[in-house]
């Protein structure tokens, strides 16, 4: 069974955020008698360049990326299939309109977009939430457009329709759900996507702030005592690869099991 | 253009507020607003900034108070030069994975180079730097840590956004070139005889590259992406690395210029690609239009 492996993964990954509410940890604890001491029997991951101990800052990045991730995702999914959904429903100069504003969008690289947003409204978790979703809208839109375009002639919508159903309610009960799988897929690369990107955002020191604990700002701090203590590189980057690579092979069983033909894998 | 303008004029937070401090007199604030027109209101500001675009006068640097313009033409060739040596470290990667992927559908062979592909996309550029730093630069020593000087500080930055490219391009290769095997030309070639080396590099290849190549051009959208982080890791004096730096400086001049540049740069590379799928595919030329 090639998805229990990396569903396990995801659901450490997920026990691991959610663990952070109900374990003292002391990710925020310094100790200056152990600052950049390995990992060992004793120290477990060892702890970093303030003598804060790894584990529990790896514990709390955890969390940070759990919910960044999460969120980023479950907004991003919600508001462009509405959009989408809306646009290839109505039809017309909507329809129109719609399809310029996502094109807009495409025409730029979303990784740059998500970076200048995020630089311009400063920096701050709930900022990177909002630069990543104002960015990620847009596949779930044009992907929900096409699908619901191959749909909405069929006859149960035209029945809908003449029966004087309400349009939202068509929308949502009648188009969405036939339309969601391939959004389900796209969604659970989009929770890889957004894990690196909340990363890369926080490496680029425009995600949490200190002392909170970040995946990336994890690697951004230890990368001035690389020659050192390379652990405080090491195992952050570890946690970030093993926790995409799992929901990647995730998504990739998914698709299959779902049987979505494969559109923008990797986008 | 106007996307870029909006996101800097819209998004909350004042940045005179943001350059002076909180505890800058309301007299010097106002000042300053009136130096850089953001007392005017906002459709003339966009009217001016258009108007001065047309120029080339994307105006000058708070920080450094040099104009844009040079700084960017400063950094645009090491960018540049990175990108080019990282899609040669991309190609020469992903092509014999693609190839033997391909070629050998379903074995052992086809699961490692894959496996080894999505590995590789798993991997941030800003752990892959570090760690190629850690290893090629203070284990081995053979490349320096960081900077642009000479050929030797190229091969870090460049590995690092390469093998990422490489792990997306050799999917793309696998399955544009599985797809093409079934193709009936396919079947006449190896029926007439040729070496299974020439049917897939003269007849499969060439077919299965149309759609490499058009992805490759959305793909560069990831590479400016992956560029940011590298130059910021590498310190690689580039664009990206600029934007980076103008963030943490709060120069919102260069930040609108510099992400303007990027986008209109992503948007000529793609319309660059269509052109190029039109030369080479005489079949593109002759239908025309979707």
């Amino acid at each position: 069974m090639r998805m229990w492996a990396p569903l396990g993964l995801v659901l450490l990954w997920a026990s691991m955020a959610l663990l952070g509410f109900v374990v003292p940890l002391a990710p925020e604890h310094i100790d200056l008698s152990k600052i950049l001491v390995p990992g060992g029997a004793e120290e477990w991951l060892g702890y970093d360049d303030l003598g804060r101990p790894i584990l529990d800052r790896l514990i709390m990045g955890a969390r940070t990326s759990f919910f960044v991730a999460f969120a980023v995702v479950g907004l991003s999914l919600c508001v462009g299939t509405m959009i989408g959904t809306f646009g290839a429903f109505m039809g017309g100069w909507v329809d129109h309109v719609l399809v310029r504003i996502i094109d807009v969008f495409l025409a730029f690289p979303g990784i740059l977009l998500a970076i200048a947003l995020a630089g311009v409204m400063g920096p701050g978790i709930d900022n990177v939430v909002i630069a990543l979703s104002a960015v990620g809208w847009v596949g779930y839109a044009r992907l929900s457009r096409a699908q619901v375009l191959t749909v909405k002639e069929r006859d149960h919508i035209h029945a809908a329709i003449a029966i004087g159903t309400k349009p939202l309610r068509i929308m949502v009960r009648h188009l969405i759900p036939l339309v969601s799988a391939p959004l389900i897929v796209e969604a659970s690369f989009g929770i890889a996507g957004a894990v690196i990107a909340e990363a890369g955002l926080s490496f680029l020191g425009l995600g949490v702030q200190p002392p909170a604990a970040s995946w990336g700002s994890m690697i951004r701090e230890g990368t001035r005592y690389m020659l050192v203590a390379p652990h405080l590189v090491i195992t952050p980057g570890v946690a970030i690869m093993a926790v995409v690579l799992a929901i990647n092979l995730f998504g990739d069983w998914l698709r299959d099991w779902l049987d979505v033909k494969d559109q923008t894998r990797l986008g | 253009m106007c996307l870029v303008f909006a996101l800097i004029h819209l998004v909350p937070g004042d940045p005179v507020e943001v350059m002076l401090g909180e505890s800058a007199q309301p007299a010097d604030k106002e000042a300053l607003r009136e130096a850089l027109g953001l007392n005017q209101p906002v459709h003339l500001q966009l009217l001016d900034y258009l108007a001065r675009l047309v120029r080339l006068d994307l105006g000058t640097s708070i920080y450094s108070r040099r104009p844009i313009l040079d700084i960017l033409l400063e950094r645009i060739p090491a960018t540049i030069e990175l990108g080019i040596a990282a899609l040669w470290v991309a190609t020469f990667l992903a092509l014999p994975l693609g190839i033997l992927a391909a070629m050998h559908r379903n074995t052992l062979l086809d699961f490692g180079a894959m496996g080894f592909a999505l590995v590789g996309v798993s991997i941030p550029n800003f752990w892959m730097g570090p760690m190629l730093i850690l290893v090629g630069a203070l284990w081995l020593g053979w490349f320096p840590v960081s900077g642009r000087e000479g050929f030797m500080s190229l091969v870090l930055p460049a590995l690092t956004l390469g093998t990422a490219m490489a792990a997306i391009l050799s999917r793309m290769i696998r399955s544009a070139l599985l797809e093409v095997i079934t193709e009936e030309f396919i079947r006449t070639a190896r029926a007439k005889g040729l070496t299974e080396w020439r049917v897939i590099a003269h007849h499969g290849l060439r077919n299965a590259l149309l759609p490499v190549i058009t992805l490759l051009g959305l793909q560069l959208g990831a590479l400016l992406g992956g560029a940011i982080i590298t130059e910021t890791v590498f310190s690689w004096p580039g664009i990206g690395l600029l934007v980076v730096e103008a963030i943490q400086r709060r120069d919102y001049p260069v930040v609108q210029a510099t992400v303007l540049f990027i986008s209109l740069s992503y948007v000529l590379v793609n319309l660059l690609t269509d052109l190029l799928y039109a030369w080479i595919d005489p079949r593109v030329r002759i239908q025309k239009g979707p």
